[in-house]
């Protein structure tokens, strides 16, 4: 079931116009910041379909933004949301695709600064929820609702057992998991939804398993 | 857990209780939150609700110009008492229409289902509270009812204009709405699916074609319409009134009717009214653009 929560439907609180062009979008910049996990210096948006059609009448642009800079969904500081970025230095630019894509509200958001790169998909699928389809060329299908951890690894055997025994370790139930590669025995990416919160300490032990490359965590 | 809205009225009925209830204990069990948590964040986002009503009776106006004032307009119009149809039923669009017109002006509200169609459920809400006199607990019982059937449309068809025109978003608060009202009078579990199949059953095919991709024109009076449309509904389902079409396939046939609408009527600006000669010189006068000839 994509919707679990009553307040999926009753909810979210947030600034209109509307829920899946602005709410989604704010929600969508956000899960990039808070995998990136720093402010950008630059972000390029691409819009699609119905994306690319309305988003300057729904705020769509603006409340990406505003995501990116951190804001949640009913930060009246969404409306100034690119102001704001132009006075923080970040570079944006916008461009309006016409290919068709899966479902009609879908945004490619690439920021980076001088460190670093996080290219991802998300899908605004309605009534303000997300789904993150792609983070830097990986599929994956992460709904921003729970807690999760993003473990970067290279695709070697026992690698998914040695996190899982880490998780027991710390009492942490998995809610969804999903595994996906580029290709045999190359890199690697495990989106891991849990239920519980996710502490510094066990992001490091993971970080020191044998095969893991990084991990990242997004708190809900 | 639920997956249809015949398996959340049995579970209503043969536990003897509201579908309010029902969808509390659902919540509690899916995300492990006590009870008084889960009511207690629905309480905050019925104030929301409260104070977005309150901002647009008094009178607000969106950026574009377009919408704003007509919340206004209609409270004083019940004001002078020569309406044509009833107090409640007006009392509901105006409060639908309030909600939206904040929520065009960039305002926070509460979206139920979605913010473009987030009027019609606290419309009627705060309509049918001035003759039912609920407690503050009904209040949020009607919220989590309203909520129930819309987890069955979101999970089963679409809560999205984009995905499934307006019908999915007006459509879907309308029913919900329909569904909430019936409880809070003192209807049955299935009584309250009447209600939602019967509104439902009138939304269907509704397209969403929103001039200049604004939610506003015609978002905000679909949501007068929607509220009004619940109200009647409730009332026909508390008189007895059944639905021919079961409540789930009424909502399994809004699912394929949103699939087969062009993609012109599904949120992109690009048919229906948004492409009428005053919808198009609209959207270049807001955007400063020239007007395109499609």
């Amino acid at each position: 079931m994509k919707y679990r929560s009553v307040f999926d439907i009753i909810g979210p609180v947030m600034i209109g116009p509307s829920s899946s062009h602005t709410a989604g979008a704010a929600r969508i910049g956000r899960v990039a910041r808070s995998l990136f996990g720093r402010e950008p210096k630059w972000a390029n948006i691409s819009f699609y379909g119905s994306f690319a059609q309305t988003y300057k009448g729904h705020g769509t642009d603006v409340a990406i933004i505003g995501g990116l800079l951190d804001f949640d969904t009913d930060d009246q500081r969404i409306i100034q949301a690119i102001e704001i970025a132009k006075e923080r230095g970040i570079k944006l630019t916008f461009i309006e695709e016409e290919a068709i894509t899966d479902h009609p509200n879908t945004a490619r958001v690439i920021i980076g600064d001088h460190n670093g790169e996080l290219e991802l998909v998300g899908v605004s699928i309605g009534g303000g929820k997300i789904e993150i389809t792609e983070l830097n060329g990986f599929k994956l299908k992460l709904s921003g609702n729970h807690p999760a951890i993003l473990v970067v690894h290279n695709d070697r055997f026992g690698a998914i057992a040695s996190v899982a025994n880490t998780l027991a370790k710390y009492e942490i139930n998995i809610g969804h998991m999903e595994v996906a590669r580029k290709d045999v025995g190359k890199m690697a990416l495990m989106t891991i939804e849990v239920d519980q919160n996710i502490d510094d300490q066990l992001i490091n032990e993971l970080e020191q398993l044998p095969s893991i490359l990084k991990v990242t965590k997004i708190v809900d | 857990m639920f997956r249809n809205v015949a398996e959340l009225v049995e579970l209503a009925v043969s536990q003897h209780k509201k579908i309010s209830e029902i969808m509390i204990e659902q919540e509690v069990s899916i995300t492990g939150r006590s009870k008084e948590e889960v009511i207690a964040q629905m309480d905050r986002n019925l104030m929301v609700m409260e104070e977005a009503v309150e901002r647009g009776i008094k009178g607000v106006t969106s950026h574009s110009g377009l919408t704003g004032g007509d919340a206004v307009l209609l409270q004083k119009y019940i004001e002078k008492g020569s309406f044509l149809t009833g107090e409640t039923i007006l009392d509901a669009v105006s409060k639908a229409v309030a909600t939206n017109e904040v929520n065009a002006a960039m305002g926070t509200i509460c979206a139920t289902p979605t913010a473009g169609s987030a009027g019609v459920v606290p419309g009627t809400l705060f309509a049918v509270k001035k003759k039912l006199n609920p407690t503050r607990e009904e209040m949020i019982s009607f919220l989590f009812t309203a909520g129930a059937f819309g987890f069955v449309v979101a999970n089963n068809a679409s809560i999205s204009g984009a995905a499934g025109g307006c019908q999915a978003e007006v459509g879907s608060a309308a029913g919900m709405a329909a569904a909430a009202i019936v409880e809070m009078a003192g209807g049955t579990p299935q009584q309250c699916a009447e209600a939602m199949a019967i509104t439902l059953k009138n939304m269907l095919g509704l397209v969403c074609d929103p001039v200049a991709g604004l939610v506003e024109v015609p978002c905000v009076k679909r949501n007068a319409m929607g509220a009004a449309n619940a109200m009647v509904a409730a009332d026909m389902a508390l008189a007895g009134i059944t639905s021919r079409i079961p409540c789930d396939e009424v909502i399994d046939a809004m699912y394929k009717i949103g699939q087969s609408m062009p993609t012109a009527l599904k949120e992109t600006a690009q048919g229906g009214l948004a492409a009428t000669p005053t919808g198009r010189q609209l959207a270049a006068k807001i955007f400063g653009m020239p007007l395109k000839e499609k």
